[in-house]
């Protein structure tokens, strides 16, 4: 499956990046680089549970194609629901349905932040568009 | 300043740790186990495990032995003295649901039961939900500005429909001691069960549950350097009177037909089912290790290691405590920061801490705050793991600002 550019652009910063440190500064990058979310869709039906900060998260189909938005009031979890986004925005829902999600967080050297003990989120965020890509 | 930990060698897994670089200071969620608890079991397990209070042999009258020294430490531990008995439970959770079960027939509609601000979901939920069952009322006492809770309104809303009082004497978020003794005056004054919730507070110094005069006190082994998977209930004899069985099973029944049984009473009666005999064999070996401790000097180094962890906090600069701690633990945000980046960065650096609402959401709810970071230290724990958090907390905050 060929990488959507933006997904190529942040899989090579990121395998170059040496430390946690740089890797943090990455993430808050690309987090401030997320579209801001319109504050009509901050709504409870929106939010992701089972985070320790507030993460929205909305998608519909436009064109047979995947289009999500996301926002949270933290920004590493912002930062990695921005990489989340540049995976899977305009893959069709058959694409959708066969994109290894922890393995492009493995391949960006983040998938500790899927370890099941953590509560920053990200599953939760997996498990919410899982949610939406089935209905 | 150096404060250095006598104890911290009998506490093997603080070394492991170490080794991958990582500082626990998450001790008021579990603690590391002294030597001397992992002796124990493997002396359990390896000399021949047996279930207890059930058959004749040779194995289990040891097994039966052992478990029963345990509760004497642990009455001992308490001081229940000849007033009450010790019941093994499967936690603190569990032996606060034990209460909210084995009372609830002495509930009409109508009845209050007391509760604070600060409690842990543990002591909430199960009066909420009986309160929910019996359609009583849940009064919530307030706190004041340093975390405790307010006498003078605790004085209006303990009155003559109270039926039972449950309340934490230390904070598991704002560690601060509550003012117990005028509290159980109260409820006492019009005759209400009380309940203290000893889950953080046994951790620190030593109590007597005699002295305090609470009906049930209940607590964890896991919290205290013991096993987990066990926790602790003491009654005083009329309060225990008072519980009907809730939990049915193996050994809890004195004899039993196909259309009705008659139970044990206390501490066997409310043990259905196989007890986790190799933790309560275990906490005893904890117990003896921590009675040979100097308490005074355990007593003087968690101050001095909680007064050198206020002090680096209180100097960063956006940094803001939640209450005024007294002890064992401190929990904070920093101005313009969320929790969540910060505890992201202390993991990344191999700090563990604790970040969230601490299982006390409406407390947190209460404060304004989405959640706080929570450093929370043990007998093993020195000065160095504290500036290896302060070193970076700074990096963290650096980063993040």
């Amino acid at each position: 499956m060929n990488l959507p550019a933006e997904a190529l652009s942040a899989l090579q910063t990121f395998q170059a990046a040496t430390g946690w440190e740089q890797r943090a500064r990455l993430l808050m990058q690309w987090g401030d680089r997320l579209p801001a979310l319109n504050e009509a869709y901050k709504i409870d039906a929106n939010r992701v549970l089972g985070c320790e900060s507030q993460v929205w998260l909305i998608g519909d189909l436009q064109d047979s194609h995947w289009q999500f938005a996301a926002s949270s009031d933290a920004r590493l979890i912002r930062g990695l629901v921005a990489l989340l986004l540049v995976r899977v925005n305009g893959l069709s829902a058959q694409e959708l349905q066969q994109v290894d999600l922890p393995e492009w967080f493995n391949q960006l050297g983040l998938s500790r932040q899927l370890s099941p003990s953590r509560s920053n989120g990200l599953n939760a965020v997996l498990q919410r568009m899982r949610e939406l890509a089935d209905r | 300043m150096m404060i250095s930990s006598p104890w911290r060698a009998d506490f093997p897994a603080i070394a492991a740790l170490q080794r991958q670089d990582q500082t626990y200071l998450d001790n008021a969620a579990t603690t590391q186990k002294p030597q001397a608890l992992l002796d124990a079991l493997t002396h359990y397990y390896a000399n021949g495990a047996a279930n207890v209070h059930r058959a004749q042999h040779l194995p289990g009258a040891h097994a039966t032995q052992a478990f029963e020294d345990s509760r004497g430490k642990v009455a001992q531990w308490l001081n229940a003295g000849a007033d009450g008995q010790i019941i093994f439970t499967h936690g603190a959770t569990s032996a606060l649901n034990l209460l909210a079960y084995g009372l609830e027939h002495q509930f009409n509609p109508g009845d209050e039961i007391v509760i604070s601000a600060l409690e842990h979901h543990a002591n909430l939920l199960p009066w909420q939900q009986l309160a929910l069952r019996r359609d009583l009322e849940l009064i919530v006492l307030p706190l004041d500005a340093d975390g405790l809770i307010d006498l003078d309104a605790a004085a209006s809303l303990i009155g003559p429909r109270t039926r039972l009082l449950a309340v934490s004497q230390l904070s598991n978020v704002l560690g601060a001691w509550q003012p117990l003794p005028a509290l159980l005056a109260m409820a006492k004054a019009h005759d209400a069960l009380t309940v203290v919730d000893g889950a953080q507070g046994v951790v620190h110094g030593r109590h007597d549950v005699q002295a305090l005069g609470c009906d049930f006190y209940v607590c964890s082994s896991h919290k205290l350097y013991g096993p987990d998977g066990l926790g602790v209930l003491f009654g005083r004899n009329e309060a225990l009177r008072q519980l009907r069985h809730w939990q049915f099973g193996g050994e809890m029944v004195q004899n039993a037909d196909y259309q009705h049984a008659s139970f044990r009473p206390a501490p066997l009666g409310f043990e259905a089912g196989t007890p986790p005999i190799a933790s309560v064999i275990g906490l005893g070996a904890t117990l003896d290790y921590l009675s040979g401790l100097d308490q005074d000097a355990v007593n003087a180094h968690e101050a001095a290691l909680h007064a050198y962890l206020l002090q680096g906090l209180l100097a960063r600069k956006g940094l803001r405590l939640l209450g005024k701690p007294q002890v064992a633990l401190a929990s904070f945000v920093v101005e313009g920061v969320h929790n969540s980046d910060v505890a992201h960065l202390l993991t990344e650096q191999g700090i563990a801490v604790r970040a969230g609402h601490h299982c006390a959401m409406p407390l947190l709810k209460s404060l304004g705050l989405p959640g706080a970071i929570r450093v929370s230290l043990a007998l093993y724990n020195d000065s160095d793991d504290l500036e290896r958090f302060f070193t970076a907390l700074d990096q963290a905050l650096e980063l993040l600002r």
